[in-house]
């Protein structure tokens, strides 16, 4: 993974320095609340419902077994002891004290870490697969380009008051993994008729309250252009995006006023005049791919027996296997999930002593690295088959082995009322009540792939307008009710989600829950048609019917 | 009036000047509708600067720019970002080379990227210290772009 050289280490740690002195200052009362407001966005700090809350940057999902100590020594030390991992693979802390943050910025400087634009209407955090660099249906590995992206975006001077937020993610496989077409830029690394690898470039893409699917820009960019063409969409956004009303102002409002035609008119005008500027040279590229080179696996991982062995006399192994690990582009090895959806456990949370386990379990099996997934799960991407068996024992005790990567239980959920101050509804009860509900694992693993995303606002934390089933809180009179829609996805069938009627109360949203699920098992005409296929076989009605008949 | 030009505490007569006051007899900084409407009396005057607000679209007046020795980069709220992009194509696009001052509800924290971005200097509102807004420019010794300065 990326290294941090002299020049990358000097500037978070003058970052440190500079978010020290404006937190004294603010504290002196010389800086005034809402000047403090947009700084200590840019560095992460929220001001929450009963404290602050800090986001530290995952870039593009990867992590050191040193980092996440240092992530279980901060959750120790400045917070209670878990830390809440996020659908753009960054790591929160609930729990902080502002006055304290700067030491934990220092915390993180000392492992090449830190909250730079994690919030606020800057580039923020670069996402992207968490299989990159080993899975079997890759182009190739985006995390190179994610690292230069990443180094482009921090401090950049033009781009530090943006409109809004702007986030990029990159995807260099066949199966969109990072939700790509839901960002203002989404880049897939593609393959053009003459076998050149470049990008296809999405503008416009979004979630929160107008959820809109990206439009392809650019069919083809030369990997050369990365940077100038990403330069001209945000010179062009920065200039053009609206300033009056910040629920319009994403680059997705402004795609759609101006007309996809219209913009790409003016971002090519604007490229033409700066590609020759900013280009990236084949050197650059390829001294950055050296930082990703793949580890050393080992020929003779194929040979191990035991694997097929322990698949055969531990059924619950090979459940596990089957759900929570996913195919290596190396024979011999697997990437293996590690849920942070376990029944009770309030989904992305992780405590300090599960993350100093996850980190030696890195360290013992997958060369020390670990990934964050835009689905607030973890991986061990680089695991040898013969070592599965004995992960999973050790991932047993931890509560990090429920085989539901991807299925009805594997909910994305926004930490909700009970720690948001935007929130209008809970929604990490209704993920532990549905849970409750769904308790049996074989009715889980019946119902197959199955995206249940859950947010308690508006703001779409957790995606539910991309989820298979999604949940949104809404606040009628102080009283908290939910939204269901059905049939969206983040994946290559991108798709956001069709209302299945007026909300419904708390009390009723996991019994609706439930009818759908029944409605689904009813509809779908053989047990491997998904939820997803069943409801675009057979449309909004049957389920509609059904829960308003009860409900 | 006192301000920070290249990072040094100066003093200069530059003043903007609303479209409804009568004109010094130099250092005069103007609205754009002023220059458009005055533009051959202007053109007369020695030192004449012109006034950007956010919404300006600065390839409109770039034929203009050899009329000015100055250009007054305007924040209404120091959340709009627009006149990062301005400085930087002034400098970079269009070449110019007079003083490209902020003015308005910009603040310390920002000199670094609008020093970055080309604006050469710095008008104080009451309360700063002029020290410290230098000192800020140098909050940073390493950046991943360049700079437009």
């Amino acid at each position: 993974m990326y290294q941090y050289n002299d020049k990358d280490q000097t500037l978070i740690n003058e970052r440190v320095t500079q978010f020290r002195d404006q937190t004294e200052r603010f504290l002196k009362g010389e800086i005034p609340d809402d000047k403090f407001r947009a700084l200590r966005l840019m560095n992460g700090l929220y001001v929450q419902t009963h404290a602050p809350l800090l986001r530290v940057a995952g870039p593009y999902g990867l992590l050191s077994s040193k980092q996440v100590r240092k992530l279980a020594s901060i959750a120790r030390d400045y917070d209670k002891g878990f830390c809440h991992f996020t659908t753009r693979q960054n790591i929160q802390f609930n729990w902080p004290a502002l006055e304290r943050v700067p030491d934990i910025l220092g915390e993180l400087a000392s492992v090449q870490m830190h909250a730079i634009q994690t919030s606020g209407n800057c580039l923020r955090n670069t996402t992207s697969d968490q299989l990159a660099g080993v899975a079997i249906d890759e182009l190739e590995d985006p995390r190179p380009y994610c690292e230069i992206i990443r180094q482009w975006t921090i401090l950049h001077p033009e781009f530090a008051y943006l409109p809004r937020k702007f986030k990029i993610a990159v995807s260099g496989a066949t199966l969109d993994r990072a939700a790509t077409q839901f960002h203002d830029i989404g880049l897939h690394l593609v393959k053009n008729e003459q076998g050149e690898v470049g990008f296809k470039v999405f503008v416009g893409g979004g979630l929160g309250r107008t959820p809109v699917i990206g439009q392809v820009i650019k069919p083809f960019l030369e990997k050369q252009h990365l940077l100038s063409y990403l330069e001209a969409i945000l010179r062009i956004y920065n200039l053009y995006g609206r300033r009056d009303n910040k629920y319009k102002a994403r680059v997705k409002i402004l795609v759609r006023e101006t007309g996809l035609a219209k913009i790409t008119q003016k971002v090519e005008a604007e490229w033409t005049l700066i590609k020759d500027q900013l280009e990236l040279s084949a050197k650059r590229i390829s001294d950055m791919q050296l930082q990703f080179t793949p580890p050393e696996y080992q020929a003779e991982a194929t040979q191990d027996t035991s694997y097929s062995d322990s698949l055969v006399n531990h059924p619950d192994f090979a459940t596990w296997v089957k759900h929570n690990t996913a195919e290596h582009k190396i024979a011999g090895y697997r990437a293996a999930y590690l849920s942070l959806k376990a029944p009770d456990n309030p989904p992305g949370d992780c405590s300090d002593s599960q993350l100093d386990a996850i980190a030696d379990l890195a360290d013992q099996y997958s060369f020390s690295m670990v990934r964050v997934t835009h689905r607030q799960n973890l991986v061990l991407a680089d695991v040898k088959q013969g070592d599965l068996f004995s992960l999973w024992q050790k991932l047993l005790p931890l509560k990090l082995a429920t085989p539901n990567i991807g299925k009805a239980t594997d909910m994305i959920c926004c930490p909700g009322l009970d720690y948001c101050s935007l929130a209008n509804a809970g929604s990490i009860g209704v993920a532990k009540e549905i849970n409750e509900a769904l308790e049996s694992m074989d009715y889980v693993h019946d119902l197959g792939d199955l995206k249940i995303n859950i947010s308690g606002c508006m703001n779409g934390c957790a995606h539910q307008s991309v989820g298979h089933i999604g949940i949104l809180g809404v606040d009628k009179k102080g009283v908290e009710w939910y939204q269901v829609t059905l049939g969206g996805s983040s994946e290559n069938d991108a798709a956001i989600g069709e209302r299945l009627g007026p909300a419904v109360s708390k009390e009723d949203i996991t019994p609706v829950i439930k009818t759908l699920l029944k409605v689904y098992v009813e509809q779908r005409e053989h047990e491997d048609e998904s939820f997803l296929a069943t409801f675009r076989r057979v449309g909004v009605n049957p389920f509609k019917d059904k829960v308003y008949a009860t409900y | 009036m006192q301000l920070i030009k290249d990072k040094q505490v100066i003093q200069d007569d530059w003043l903007f000047i609303s479209d409804d006051t009568p004109l010094k007899a130099d250092y005069n900084i103007v609205s754009i509708a002023r220059w458009q409407q005055q533009r051959n009396q202007l053109s007369q005057t020695k030192n004449l600067g012109l006034r950007l607000e956010p919404d300006v679209a600065i390839e409109d007046i770039a034929n203009d720019l050899s009329h000015f020795q100055l250009v007054q980069l305007f924040f209404p709220v120091f959340t709009d970002g627009r006149a990062f992009t301005h400085a930087r194509l002034l400098r970079s696009r269009y070449g110019f080379t007079g003083d490209i001052r902020a003015s308005g509800d910009f603040m310390r924290d920002q000199v670094f990227y609008l020093n970055r971005v080309g604006i050469s200097s710095f008008e104080l509102n009451d309360q700063d210290n002029a020290q410290q807004i230098i000192q800020s420019m140098h909050d940073f010794s390493v950046n991943y772009q360049e700079s437009a300065a």
